[in-house]
């Protein structure tokens, strides 16, 4: 496997050639108050380094220069490639197969490891591929199934239908596809994050009607289920980005009602502590089991007690957008018996004081 | 108002996508407006000149001409409301609309309910066309003579700069306003940017004009676009 180097070959020979001969001019000032042998050190030192980042070659040609420049400015005589003593030629070989030795292991060590890492990565996008194609393809076909299978016995045995059968089947259709656009919306915001083109836009927001929004927009799912929401009062504005946070909510209150009964209570709340927003979703349903407490914000991951109608990606949505605003995502046994998300955001505030 | 069923409205729909021309027209038909269809800009515009409809839903993206194109040229000689349909849920292409003079927006999947709210809301307020001295809405009245303002029977007291907001906010109820558009009419050009003021200044006014503990709203957020200012939403 070829090893991407973002350090361009014609630059590696440059510093291969240049460093070596730069840290040797440098210990040359120290000539008379240090030894050869500490200045042999500090080159191959160097070398270890330059054979972190660098290609073969050059890390031999590093370990070259090496030799040569501690020879030409170290070993007597000076400035001279020869050398006076039997000693100082075993000490000059001894130094030039080291320094071959060590470029070529440490080269080695890291290719070695480059490989191991990207097989891992390898393995891990081919995991994350064939969980997303199963995924996929059953929560995109499930809702396209059910919006086609409708459509034909509404066209094929319309007449014949009873007007209770066809407007159940309507209901289906209109359902699904409601279902299958919130799939696609969480695909988009899904790659939104991992294609690292995600900008966060700050705005003064206020919280009880970012909250108010949600609950609103998803009150056709409620059912019987009975949702409070408690806002702190006299919350001042704080800086998010209202659309990102928005879906954050959306997400959370999504998975409460898919994860609960429907006679459950959802409760949220929000308070700002100490220049933090604190965020919360909890439930008196089943809970997560602590197994899945991990899991829970992975991609795909889906809990075991589940109504069909997620993709497995709200979590981690939620946990990509609240990083992306330098906050935390927590999950913890309710008060109110099921499952408790925290959301914790550091904001800068602004109160609501009149001012003209 | 005109009587729905002496003088129905007509509306024209300008969407170059053949299912969602029928889907619109089964729809507007069953809430008895009178629709007529054009499938590109150009048809688009010469159906405006010669019909008058008294509502148009444009899609932004139509083959021809941009949807943007044809509602500058026809904002200098048609005056009624333009809704937008929006493909993506692009906010840049919401907003430039918005300040071409679209009275709202809808964005594609639309559910149809909303739909034909957001055509009742724009119709409602343009046929109010005279400037009134009084506003009088439910828990909220306005006399712009005296500048004063109630809540719920109480006179609430307003800054200059609340009262201008909230006099832009009335003149325009139902419409959703750019942030743009709101801060170049009450702070002037040179605070466009300043979105901060307009923030807490909204903020404040809602304290005062709205009623929190029983959840009533009169003045709403268009996420990352404006607001809509809608009083008597009950």
């Amino acid at each position: 496997m070829p090893i991407i180097n973002p350090i361009s070959l014609k630059k590696q020979y440059v510093v291969a050639i240049a460093g070596p001969v730069i840290v040797g001019f440098a210990f040359l000032l120290l000539y008379n108050h240090i030894h050869a042998s500490i200045v042999a050190f500090f080159l191959l030192f160097l070398l270890s380094i330059i054979a972190m980042f660098f290609e073969l070659k050059p890390v031999l040609l590093t370990a070259f220069s090496c030799a040569f420049i501690w020879d030409f400015l170290f070993l007597k005589p000076q400035f001279g490639l020869l050398v006076e003593t039997s000693d100082d030629v075993i000490r000059l070989l001894t130094f030039f197969i080291v320094a071959l030795l060590n470029g070529v292991l440490t080269h080695k060590i890291r290719k070695a490891e480059k490989i191991v890492w990207d097989r891992e990565e390898k393995e891990n996008i081919l995991k994350l591929y064939n969980t997303l194609f199963s995924s996929l393809s059953h929560e995109l076909r499930t809702p396209v199934t059910t919006i086609s299978g409708c459509a034909d016995s509404l066209i094929n045995h319309g007449s014949a239908l009873s007007e209770k059968d066809s407007q159940q089947l309507l209901t289906e259709i209109s359902s699904a596809s409601f279902r299958l656009n919130q799939q696609i919306n969480n695909l988009l915001n899904m790659s939104r994050l991992e294609s690292g083109f995600l900008h966060i836009r700050k705005e003064w927001c206020d919280i009880r009607e970012l909250a108010e929004q949600v609950v609103e927009g998803l009150k056709y799912k409620f059912g019987q289920h009975k949702v409070t929401l408690s806002i702190q009062p006299e919350l001042p504005l704080v800086s998010l980005d209202f659309g990102l946070m928005q879906q954050v909510l959306l997400n959370l209150l999504n998975n409460a009602l898919l994860y609960t009964q429907i006679d459950s209570s959802i409760l949220i709340t929000a308070v700002v502590e100490n220049n933090h927003l604190i965020l919360t979703v909890e439930d008196n349903g089943p809970g997560i089991p602590e197994a899945e407490i991990g899991k829970a914000f992975d991609k795909f991951f889906r809990g075991a007690n589940i109504t069909p109608g997620g993709t497995g990606l709200g979590l981690s949505i939620v946990k990509g957008y609240t990083e992306a605003h330098h906050g935390k995502v927590s999950i913890k046994k309710s008060d109110m018996g099921g499952a408790e998300f925290i959301v914790n955001i550091p904001v800068s505030l602004k109160e609501l004081y009149e001012t003209s | 108002m005109k009587q729905v069923n002496m003088n129905p409205y007509k509306i024209l729909v300008i969407d170059d996508e053949p299912s969602i021309r029928k889907l619109l027209e089964i729809e507007l038909q069953a809430s008895k407006y009178v629709v007529s269809e054009a499938e590109n800009g150009k048809k688009g515009m010469s159906k405006i000149l010669a019909d008058q409809p008294d509502l148009v839903i444009l899609d932004l993206g139509l083959p021809d001409i941009s949807g943007h194109t044809v509602l500058k040229k026809v904002r200098q000689w048609y005056k009624n409301p333009v809704i937008i349909l929006s493909a993506q849920s692009d906010e840049q292409d919401i907003i430039k609309a918005l300040d071409n003079g679209a009275n709202d927006y809808v964005v594609k999947p639309f559910k149809n309910k909303e739909l034909m709210a957001r055509i009742r809301t724009a119709l409602r307020f343009s046929t109010k066309i005279e400037p009134t001295e009084v506003y009088n809405y439910p828990g909220l009245e306005i006399d712009t003579a005296t500048r004063t303002v109630k809540k719920n029977g109480q006179y609430v007291k307003l800054t200059v700069t609340q009262y201008d907001l909230l006099m832009l906010f009335c003149k325009n109820e139902g419409k959703v306003l750019t942030h743009h558009t709101i801060l170049k009419s009450v702070w002037g050009d040179e605070h466009v940017t300043q979105l901060e003021y307009l923030r807490v200044f909204v903020a404040q006014l809602r304290k005062k004009i709205e009623d929190e503990e029983n959840g009533i709203r009169k003045i709403f957020t268009e996420s990352g676009i404006g607001y809509r200012f809608v009083a008597d939403s009950m």
